[in-house]
């Protein structure tokens, strides 16, 4: 089923967490909603649910006007950061409750009831721990019954909120190709909120941005990445240096080096903000061409497979990041306070003061 | 608490420690064994034949049932209450939410004498209701509905004051997830708020019935003392003293303390279920 929101907007006394926000999520995808915390993502999730309704705008559920329907009624499954168990019922009885609840003409046989609830308790590999109870069980354990929980009523739509928010780094990794292949498996419309990149960009078929109540960006994970369509997208995904500079007929200077932008030679003396990703850097120990920023390595950070380096410009002292491959890294033989030149492989420019004066 | 680990270099020298347990111990000894003991001691000083006589005297008889009616009749209301009101205050967001909050808490802070005087200068014969109530023949001060009224006011708080901070801290996260998977308000309440909350509104209510049965102040006042109708327990117990029937006093007392050391049996018993309200096998993993 597909989920349409049509100008919401949601304010919480003085403080606006959904600004006219516009989205479509296509049926059977699997959509991540990005954002810093206290961006609006949560409401949105909670007024799709029905447990918050907007100030204005609809909801739209297969294309039907959804905005009035009872929570109960709009046959959603919720997964809640923190799980919420019912504490006082085993798994078995977790998993089982939503069938339970339903009136009795179209409440399946105890029989059946069975069955489903172990079936999902075996899709979730929890089946062993049935009888447990919800404070006997570790939290990814927990956040998967909350999982089995949620798709026993067979939802037309799965919500998820941080999912793997309160987990540790290891298991949230694990659970989320889990939930990937989960989706791949049962194909249900299925919107989660987060507020790391690296998961929505993992899991996830469209990633939306939210910011400040409003829709940032939307598109694919490498859609979002390679074409951030604004500054704060550009410096929410990946790790990104900032510069900040004067554009002038086609020419920006950052650090002491200069970027040639032929679309902006209409540009006269316009304040601007330049991104460079960290691992976007080329790091020589010597100069080679026109476009380098001459700095000085303050310190090395080893990674995995890179080594990250913090730099200080020579030009203006401001710090800068850059990442590159440890062969490379060993192949330049570099060490602290070397001086090096940097010259950035792609960048991005957006103007931020008065538009661009046409003659 | 007891468990943690001991050691000379965080604990207090030997003579500070012994003598602090010693005082702690003795201010216990004095204030609430020995006139616990007292109580009982003087009650069958002149034999158990008077303390047994004293009990089923017909006077004492009927204290012992209107406290039991009153109790009867306020212990509900205030349950159906208390529980209304803590789950308004602790699940919603609503206009008004502190006001009811502090109004719940009126009863704590007004003196029970204070609530006494309000009822009979509503409903009392010179009160804003008695010409209405008197046209009606319907007698509330110094009758049994008064007192049922006084008690109710008097215990009014102890169900809603226990739930609130259990269920503020419990959420309003598992009554949503109910919601979400397709449960009735009612259901929703049945199957999840009220088995949180069962040990807790329990624990309320043993709370509550402890006040009712000895509240004094207030139902002194709307009672008219009237032997043998609208005689509580406690207000046949200062008649008797008064009177100079010591023993036969302490002996109704004793039976007031006996049911507080029920309360407090039941009460303990309940604290120690709560600790464990799961058949924990494995400790949890997380605290909750």
């Amino acid at each position: 089923m597909s989920i349409e929101a049509r100008g919401l907007s949601k304010r919480f006394g003085g403080f606006v967490a959904l600004d006219d926000v516009n989205l479509v999520v296509p049926s059977g995808e699997l959509v991540a909603l990005l954002g810093p915390s206290g961006g609006g993502k949560t409401t949105l999730l909670r007024i799709i649910a029905g447990l918050e309704t907007p100030d204005a705008g609809s909801i739209l559920f297969h294309g039907e006007d959804a905005t009035e329907r009872l929570v109960r009624d709009r046959q959603v499954g919720f997964v809640f950061q923190h799980y919420a168990l019912f504490r006082h019922m085993s798994v078995f009885e977790n998993v089982a409750f939503g069938l339970r609840v339903r009136p009795r003409r179209v409440r399946p046989p105890e029989q059946e009831i069975r069955e489903r609830v172990m079936e999902l308790l075996t899709l979730v590999q929890l089946d062993f721990l049935a009888d447990r109870f919800p404070s006997q069980l570790s939290g990814g354990q927990r956040q998967r019954v909350a999982l089995a929980r949620a798709l026993a009523v067979r939802p037309k739509v799965l919500l998820l909120d941080e999912p793997f928010g309160a987990l540790d780094a290891r298991v949230r990794k694990e659970l989320r190709r889990w939930l990937r292949r989960l989706h791949d498996e049962v194909h249900v419309t299925s919107v989660f909120v987060t507020h790391d990149q690296e998961e929505a960009m993992e899991v996830a078929d469209r990633v939306v941005i939210i910011n400040e109540g409003r829709i940032e960006q939307e598109g694919t994970p490498q859609q979002v990445y390679e074409a951030p369509a604004t500054p704060f997208v550009y410096g929410f995904l990946g790790d990104v240096n900032l510069f900040h500079g004067r554009l002038h007929r086609g020419r920006m200077s950052i650090g002491g080096a200069e970027l040639e932008l032929p679309e902006f030679a209409e540009a006269v003396d316009q304040s601007a903000l330049a991104y460079v990703r960290t691992h976007e850097i080329e790091v020589a120990p010597a100069p080679n061409g026109h476009l380098a920023i001459e700095a000085v390595i303050r310190h090395l950070r080893f990674h995995a497979s890179s080594v990250l380096l913090e730099l200080d410009r020579v030009a203006d002292g401001q710090v800068m990041e850059a990442e590159i491959p440890r062969a490379r890294f060993d192949e330049l033989g570099l060490v602290k306070g070397q001086r090096v030149y940097l010259s950035p492989r792609s960048f991005r420019v957006f103007p931020t003061g008065k538009p661009p004066r046409t003659e | 608490m007891s468990d943690l680990p001991r050691s000379a270099a965080v604990g207090e020298p030997r003579l500070v420690r012994w003598t602090l347990i010693a005082l702690a111990l003795g201010f216990l000894a004095l204030f609430l064994i020995v006139p616990l003991v007292a109580v009982f001691a003087e009650a069958l000083r002149k034999g158990v034949a008077v303390y047994l006589a004293a009990l089923r005297e017909p006077d004492a008889v009927s204290a012992v049932r209107l406290t039991l009616l009153a109790a009867a009749v306020a212990v509900p209301l205030n349950l159906v209450f208390g529980l209304a009101a803590a789950w308004a205050i602790a699940k919603f967001q609503f206009r008004g939410r502190s006001l009811l909050l502090t109004l719940i808490d009126l009863p704590f802070a007004v003196s029970p004498v204070i609530a006494g005087m309000i009822f009979i200068l509503l409903f009392g014969a010179q009160g804003w209701l008695g010409p209405w109530l008197q046209a009606r023949d319907i007698q509330v001060v110094f009758a049994v509905p008064g007192i049922v009224l006084a008690t109710t006011f008097v215990t009014f708080p102890f169900v809603a004051r226990e739930l609130i901070p259990l269920m503020v801290e419990q959420g309003p996260e598992e009554e949503e997830a109910a919601i979400v998977l397709g449960a009735t308000g009612w259901q929703t309440f049945r199957r999840v708020t009220l088995p949180n909350i069962r040990w807790g509104l329990l624990y309320g209510v043993i709370l509550c019935t402890a006040r009712a049965i000895g509240e004094f102040g207030a139902v002194s006042v709307v009672s008219g003392h009237i032997r043998g109708e609208t005689n509580t327990l406690p207000l046949h117990i200062e008649i008797l003293y008064n009177e100079y029937h010591f023993a036969a006093a302490f002996a109704v007392a004793s039976l007031l303390t006996l049911l507080a050391l029920v309360t407090l049996a039941a009460k303990s018993l309940l604290e120690h279920r709560r600790r464990e309200p799961m058949p924990a096998v494995e400790p949890a993993i997380e605290a909750a």
